[in-house]
């Protein structure tokens, strides 16, 4: 693997986001960043920048929603939890990856001269 | 589309807990680093090792903040009320700066906001009548003039025979004696058609108007009447509908109420009347004439999708038809159509332009100002841009962020300009009602304080641009290097182009304005042809016919003269009736005696007729030129005898002697002998009686009239009366002689003859005291801008001055300098003004009389005059430059 890390595709990061909280329930800001970058063999790395970016924009969106609670070891942070019109916007686009990335894996299958009559 | 409009939603909802979740944030940030740092603890670093890798992988805590935010609000929002509260800080910091250029940014956004609030009201807005667009004015058009009184014969031939109009109204001033309500009182009334309030949509506040069987001769008198006399005489009872009034001894039904928003103007209808009746119930013969109009007009509504062209040859057809039908009346005759907006604005319009233009010069006066003193403060900001660009700002922000700074003074200025456009709004009107039509109309709506916001913002960028370019475009290295002070150069030559630049415009507004009060002073000059001093003019009238029969009429006129000369301070007095000069013109039409008599009236020779006592020339000191004026033996049992004037003389005998030959006098159809000629009067006004179409003028001795014309003056008739001096002092003393004479009497429209001269020259007041007043603001302006600019100029060098000084300089050697360079921004300023005036005047000759746009007077005294009071301006900070210590100004650096 080179050592550049992955650029994620506008979007992308926003559906990982939803994804992330709807499988693991509520979690903070930190706890997503970790999350996504460990199932991504850190093959992502999220600077704070970027994740809060998106937590906002989801926000704004209604798709998640934030609360102040306490952790496991006693610190006060914001925990995000997806809402109901975030799991609908998740299904949505979730699907739409989906068919998104077969279409690519195929397309890239293609191997030379395959095209031609 | 939902989803979009939530997600605004969601920024609004964001940018408005702003500060909060600034401040949630941060702890999230504080929480989101402390996670990190304790799984770097757990994977066994140092808690100080475990710190540093935490925030070299997390990135700049500020970054992220600004990341978030810019994702969070609105953030064009956001930066724009930064920039707002960095400029309130400056301005605040800076109040004498700020003053000044508010209170000359308020002057200049005030007075255009002012001349705009008039031309809104005047000339952009629709008129205030139902279908404005669709109303027309109608005049009858004879070869002598466009815009004749219709007679009503034919007013109602053109109601019945056009196919283009909904509906014509007609409608002519008349006045009314009341009696039985408290003293007998003189009311302004019209005589309109019962179509006239139903095609301008006017609804009466209470009762109904004129029924169509109501407007003709035998039906029950009616009336309406304003709801100023509603309020007056009935305190505003609902009763007053059905009650009736006593109008120059009549009875007359009142039924309904005319409301007080009701306005309309033309010349022949009275603005502040308070009774209305129906024209078709008026019985006159001479109204009834066709060869006469009785100063009545017309007005109709177009139907629906007629153009006016379709109007004009429609009623073109309809005249011609009448001119075949009545040759010796109608023939040559023909309708002038105009669009009632026109007829009511057209004249004032070009008085406006022209003042709006010059109202602008002083707004752009104002914006160069403000951009000196702009220009003048950043120098001393050039290291904070410095800064700021070194800091990572882009020039377009910095530009930004001046235009911001700019705006606001502007907006500040444009709130304040609107209380002094208000103020000088009213006072303009208070000062000079009679020149503006429509003057009721004027005030602040939405779109005055639309146009003053958006001139506002505009002279903002105007005058912020320039500074906030040169500023931004700064050299960072070497700003830093020197100490606050560099690059000033270029920034002087800005500054005097802007100077030169006021300075032009000042000259071609003064320009302007010194023309217009040259024009005014050579109409002052303008021999009337009569000596208005202490002149007196009124109306009397009654409420029946003055004398029983003519004989007793012409016995009571007689005496009521006696009356009028017998009151002490009057020297001489006289009635009169017919054309009165400036206010009112009668016209006769008439053929030489020996000529055929032509075969239509429009193809007779008209004179201006003035029905009069002997006396009346001594009231109005007209010069006898040759053989005798009327006296007291032309009476009704004398031969009928007439006085022309110079100009009728001129025109109808050339050379030859005039008296002896007779004229026959069409309408009071006499043959008179002309016995003198008196010298013309000025009756079409000072400045355009020579371009007249009507010249020549005659005098009939009022016993003289025949019987059936004395009728239709019985009601009333016109004095003239010198006095010692101080003219209204003595009027109470002729009121109170008439009241002897007859008590049905009533004595209105009391004028001095220099008031009716100076009314008639009013729009031109009214153009000349506003340009004199915007003149004088721009040179204020102008003069306070190359005071600012060479304080500054001469602060800037003091380092210089004092080397000069201490090589050797003297103090008068000082003093030429700096004059000499203000002298060089004066002369290119006056220079180039004179130019542009020279270009620009030509607008207005038509305003001008008996001086040209390119007097060179004018040009010579406003160029000296701008020129010395710039270098008074001048001359405080070219003193202050000569009082430079050396060892102060040395060391000062």
């Amino acid at each position: 693997m080179p050592d550049s890390k992955l650029d994620l595709l506008q979007g992308t990061l926003d559906l990982m986001v939803l994804q992330t909280l709807a499988a693991m329930g509520s979690l903070h800001g930190y706890g997503i960043a970790r999350r996504i970058e460990q199932v991504s063999g850190d093959e992502v790395l999220l600077n704070q920048g970027t994740i809060y970016a998106s937590l906002v924009r989801l926000q704004q969106r209604g798709w998640i929603s934030a609360e102040w609670g306490t952790s496991d070891n006693n610190r006060k942070a914001k925990y995000y939890s997806i809402t109901r019109r975030g799991r609908k916007q998740l299904t949505q686009d979730a699907a739409y990856w989906q068919r998104l990335s077969i279409v690519m894996s195929r397309v890239l299958a293609t191997s030379e001269g395959e095209g031609k009559p | 589309m939902i989803d979009a409009i939530r997600h605004a939603l969601g920024r609004i909802f964001f940018f408005l807990r702003g500060p909060q979740l600034e401040k949630d944030f941060s702890s999230e940030m504080t929480a989101h680093l402390e996670f990190a740092v304790e799984e770097n603890i757990k994977l066994g670093l140092s808690p100080a090792e475990a710190h540093r890798a935490a925030l070299l992988k997390l990135g700049g805590v500020e970054q992220t903040k600004e990341t978030v935010r810019d994702h969070r609000g609105i953030p064009f929002l956001e930066t724009l009320l930064q920039d707002l509260r960095y400029a309130l800080r400056m301005l605040r910091k800076n109040p004498g700066f700020a003053a000044v250029a508010v209170l000359t940014l308020a002057l200049g956004i005030g007075a255009n906001t002012a001349l705009f609030s008039i031309v809104n009201a005047v000339l952009l807005n629709p008129l205030p009548y139902d279908q404005p667009d669709r109303l027309v004015a109608l005049y009858s058009r004879t070869p002598q003039f466009d815009h004749s009184s219709i007679s009503y014969p034919n007013f109602l031939d053109w109601r019945r025979d056009n196919r283009t109009f909904s509906a014509l109204a007609s409608f002519r001033g008349e006045n009314y004696n009341l009696t039985g309500v408290g003293s007998p009182e003189r009311l302004k009334a019209n005589m309109v058609s019962s179509t006239f309030f139903p095609i301008l949509g006017v609804r009466p506040v209470t009762g109904r108007l004129f029924f169509e069987q109501e407007d003709q001769v035998g039906s029950a008198p009616v009336v309406l009447i304003s709801e100023g006399l509603w309020k007056r005489k009935f305190a505003s009872s609902p009763d007053a509908v059905g009650k009736s009034l006593t109008l120059n001894g009549t009875l007359y039904e009142i039924i309904g109420v005319i409301p007080s928003t009701f306005h309309y103007e033309n010349n022949n209808f009275q603005t502040d009347a308070e009774i209305y009746s129906p024209i078709g119930q008026w019985n006159d013969p001479l109204f009834r004439d066709r060869r006469v109009g009785m100063g009545m007009d017309a007005m109709g509504k177009l139907k629906p999708s007629v153009t006016l062209e379709q109007a004009k040859s429609d009623m073109s057809t309809v005249a011609n038809h009448l001119a075949e039908v009545f040759p010796d009346v109608d023939k040559d005759s023909g309708v002038t159509l105009v669009p009632l907006k026109e007829n009511v604005v057209g004249d004032i319009r070009p008085f406006l332009l022209v003042l709006f233009a010059a109202v602008g010069f002083v707004l752009l006066i104002a914006c160069a100002n403000v951009a000196n003193l702009l220009l003048a403060r950043s120098t001393g900001r050039t290291r904070e841009f410095a800064i700021r660009t070194a800091l990572g700002a882009s020039s377009a922000r910095v530009i930004r962020q001046l235009l911001t700074e700019s705006i606001l003074l502007a907006i500040a200025g444009g709130a304040l300009g609107i209380c002094i456009a208000a103020w000088g709004t009213k006072a303009a009107i208070k000062v000079l009602p009679e020149a503006l039509p429509r003057a009721e109309e004027i005030h602040l709506d939405p779109r005055v304080l639309f146009f003053t916001i958006a001139i506002s913002v505009l002279a903002g960028i105007c005058f912020g641009l320039i500074p906030a370019f040169k500023s931004s475009r700064t050299e960072i290295q070497d700003t830093l290097k020197k100490s606050g002070r560099g690059g000033s150069a270029s920034r002087h030559r800005t500054q005097g182009v802007f100077v030169a630049m006021e300075m032009a415009m000042a000259v071609v507004l003064l320009v302007g304005a010194g023309l217009m009060i040259r024009s005014l002073a050579n109409l002052w000059g303008v021999d009337p042809g009569f000596d208005p001093r202490n002149v007196l003019s009124f109306s009397l009238a009654s409420s029946e016919p003055l004398g029983a029969n003519p004989a007793a009429s012409r016995a009571l006129f007689r005496q009521l003269r006696d009356a009028i000369s017998a009151v002490p301070g009057v020297q001489s007095a006289s009635l009169t009736v017919g054309s009165s000069p400036m206010t009112g013109d009668s016209e006769l039409p008439f053929w030489l005696e020996g000529e055929p008599k032509p075969a239509s009236q429009g193809e007779m020779k008209n004179s201006l007729f003035y029905i009069a006592q002997p006396d009346y020339l001594n009231v109005m000191k007209i010069p006898l030129k040759r053989g005798r004026f009327l006296t007291e033996s032309d009476n009704e049992h004398a031969q009928t005898v007439v006085v022309i004037d110079e100009q009728f003389a001129k025109l109808y005998f050339g050379d030859k002697d005039p008296i002896g030959h007779r004229v026959n006098l069409s309408i009071i159809n006499t043959t008179a002998e002309i016995v003198g000629i008196v010298g013309h009067i000025k009756q079409w006004g000072l400045d355009s009686d020579s371009s007249a179409t009507i010249q020549a003028q005659c005098y009939i001795a009022m016993s003289q009239l025949p019987d059936s014309i004395l009728s239709a003056f019985g009601y009333g008739t016109g004095v003239v009366a010198r006095t010692d001096g101080t003219p209204m002092a003595t009027m109470d003393s002729i009121t109170h002689a008439l009241e002897k004479v007859n008590s049905r009497m009533v004595v209105f429209g009391t004028q001095t003859m220099s008031d009716v001269i100076s009314d008639s020259l009013s729009a031109k007041r009214f153009v000349m005291v506003l340009l004199g007043v915007f003149a004088g603001l721009a040179m204020l302006l102008s003069s306070i801008g190359i005071y600012g600019v060479l304080s500054y100029v001469v602060g800037q060098r003091t380092n210089e001055i004092g080397i000069r000084m201490a090589l050797g300089a003297g103090r008068s050697t000082v003093l030429r300098m700096v004059l000499a360079q203000a002298g060089k921004m004066v002369m290119l300023g006056v220079v180039i003004g004179l130019v542009a005036a020279i270009l620009l005047t030509r607008l207005m000759a038509s305003m001008l009389f008996g001086v040209s746009p390119t007097d060179p007077v004018t040009l010579g005294v406003v160029a000296l005059l701008l020129t010395a009071v710039a270098l008074i301006a001048c001359y405080i900070p070219a003193l202050r430059a000569t009082r430079v210590d050396p060892m102060i100004a040395l060391r000062y650096e």
